[in-house]
């Protein structure tokens, strides 16, 4: 049990390399070992939310070198919750691309695995050195992933998306520098630590230092002046790789949740809170643009792709109240939003194949060939999506507007509540133009495949089941957050001996 | 010492980023590697300058270096050689699939909005 801390970034290593090592064998047993790993990777992530459900943070250290000084990986509620969430996600694209996707190119199968251990070990890493390795890892693999089968518009888009990460990272080893350089340590608990008792000479520093953490997490995130590339990249990409990228923005949202709650949260002296008041203003805009660009999008693949700029909008706002019930609200919506709009790249894809010329695009065409279940499957998404009861979207906006203070409802309100009318009558236009505007349909077309469906059940399909248990896992979240904020105990969990005294 | 080494850092990273705002695949590259050894220099100056320090620790020894934005280069530099030749060779395939240089590829629009 003590082990299992490791095992979700272990785990699709292994299963990673092994496939690449055999890389011209048929694609049978890739198959194989790809969905029993993700499979493996669900178990083991269920049984780290229920390990760390009692509350105790542990940590594992790695070569048992102790912290501050060695690496270590930190399980708590947050990040349990995270690795679950991630291994579901994936566990349901994966079954999509089996259905053939994944012989379009080579490698996909490991690039995948590759791809899940930077996801699972930034959730789990406890060192901010370890983060940008983490980043790099899933960039890396994303990269590959993204332009997946090839094709012109695909590798635009990805020179764009390679350039733009690379200048990210870029920026994250200057901001690192600058937080090593200031504090002297690169662990995040002794990290906070320092940052509470910083020579007040640095302070100016260290904060030019948080703001650049701040541009790069940004970047991932897609906050609006830094989100241009994502619509394009993420339209373009294959549905599976689409699906789960779903994960990929959170991870952004993430990395700022637990640097501006630990490092730079309510204990950090000079420096408490200070992002929040920023992350406010750019999380409203991205809603409102979000809200904007799903009304202009003329493909279903793109309004999917601005309905995920909404979600993080929204999860941002969450973030920047920086309060429980605030953040408990966001990380349901977070469950909620990742699943349904990884099922909704998957759905978008399938719609597609099924109407031949027209594709995806939002023009009267060729009907789909399975006309009830894809317009069952697209009900539940729009509804979900965009918030409408009794579906999950509407319990993690109900609870999110139910958060706000007097003084912050009139904006979270309003442009919350319009950016999901927004998205109402945009999901609405598309689907009657789609489903009901459809000609004569070809009743010999291509059909959905077992494994595509299986996807879809599984990530749309969550939605009616996080409604119906919304009340665990409103509990749970609400922990999480109670936990997130209590600064003191996870940094006694990681350094008892230094809470008092500082460094040694 | 401090005055040169950032003033030949700050060169680097100027330098990186007007050719990283270049139009063409080429430049783009290259500004992004000039970025990165911008980028590793500013890391390596992190843990203060020193010269002839001792990285691990000995006896009778009292001059030491900071070992560990040493180490954390070493890293930075592995990964920053990796992407160098990833971009480099998506470069050529940008340049093979669109039959053009230009980042922003007019055709490339061009089409994109004759199929919406």
């Amino acid at each position: 049990m003590q082990h299992l801390i490791v095992l979700p970034i272990l785990l699709p290593l292994l299963s990673g390399l092994a496939m690449l090592a055999k890389r011209d064998a048929s694609v049978l047993p890739r198959r194989a070992i790809g969905m029993i790993s993700t499979g493996l990777l669900v178990v083991v992530g269920m049984l780290l939310v229920a390990q760390s459900a009692g509350g105790q943070i542990t940590y594992y250290a790695l070569g048992d070198w102790q912290p501050p000084f060695g690496i270590i990986l930190v399980l708590d509620r947050l990040s349990a919750l995270m690795v679950c969430l991630t291994s579901f996600l994936a566990l349901g694209s994966l079954a999509y691309a089996c259905a053939g996707d994944d012989m379009k190119g080579s490698n996909f199968h490991g690039l995948f695995q590759l791809q899940l251990m930077g996801v699972n070990g930034a959730f789990l890493t406890g060192d901010i050195f370890n983060l940008f390795v983490f980043f790099e890892i899933l960039l890396i693999a994303s990269y590959s992933l993204l332009m997946h089968g090839g094709g012109k518009e695909r590798t635009q888009a990805g020179f764009h998306y390679v350039a733009l990460n690379l200048a990210g990272s870029a920026m994250f080893l200057i901001a690192l520098g600058v937080l090593y350089g200031t504090t002297g340590t690169l662990n995040m608990a002794d990290m906070s630590l320092k940052v509470a008792e910083l020579d007040p000479n640095r302070l100016g520093l260290l904060k030019a230092g948080a703001f650049m953490l701040l541009v790069v997490f940004g970047l991932k995130a897609a906050i609006l002046p830094l989100y241009f590339w994502l619509p394009r990249a993420y339209s373009n990409a294959p549905a599976p790789v689409a699906a789960l990228f779903a994960i990929m923005t959170k991870v952004g949202v993430y990395a700022i949740l637990r640097v501006y709650t630990l490092i730079f949260g309510g204990k950090a002296g000079e420096l408490a809170d200070f992002v929040q008041p920023w992350l406010w203003w750019f999380a409203l805009a991205t809603l409102a643009l979000g809200g904007v660009g799903v009304l202009s999008a003329r493909d279903l693949r793109s309004q999917v792709t601005y309905l995920l700029l909404i979600s993080v909008g929204t999860l941002l706002v969450g973030v920047s109240m920086n309060r429980e019930a605030p953040i408990a609200a966001l990380l349901y919506y977070m469950i909620h939003t990742t699943l349904v709009s990884g099922g909704l790249f998957l759905l978008a894809d399938a719609i597609g194949e099924q109407r031949g010329k027209a594709s995806a695009r939002i023009v009267p065409g060729r009907g789909v060939t399975q006309p009830a279940l894809l317009g069952l499957f697209y009900c539940v998404g729009a509804v979900t999506v965009v918030g409408l009861p009794p579906l999950s979207g509407a319990i993690g906006k109900a609870l999110l507007l139910e958060s706000a203070l007097p003084d912050e409802q009139p904006w979270l309100w309003s442009i919350l509540l319009l950016s999901s009318l927004a998205g109402l009558v945009a999901m609405s236009r598309s689907g009657s133009t789609v489903f009901w505007k459809a000609g004569r349909r070809d009743s010999e077309g291509p059909r959905l495949k077992a494994m595509m469906l299986t996807g879809l059940i599984l990530l749309l399909g969550a939605s009616p089941i996080l409604s119906i248990l919304a009340g665990p896992i409103t509990e749970f979240t609400r922990a999480s957050a109670v936990q997130l904020l209590n600064h003191g105990a996870y940094v006694e969990a990681i350094l008892p001996h230094n809470v008092a005294g500082g460094g040694p | 010492m401090e005055a040169l080494f950032a003033a030949v850092t700050g060169f680097l990273a100027a330098s990186g980023l007007y050719l990283a705002l270049r139009g063409r695949t080429f430049p783009v590259v290259v500004g992004l590697t000039l970025l990165s050894y911008a980028v590793n220099l500013f890391l390596f100056s992190t843990g203060g300058l020193t010269t002839d320090g001792a990285a691990v620790i000995q006896q009778g020894v009292s001059h030491y270096a900071d070992p560990l934005p040493q180490a954390l280069v070493l890293t930075a530099i592995v990964i920053g050689f990796a992407m160098t030749a990833f971009s480099v060779i998506l470069a050529m395939r940008v340049r093979g699939d669109l039959g053009s240089d230009q980042v922003n590829d007019q055709r490339a629009e061009e089409s994109r909005e004759d199929k919406s």
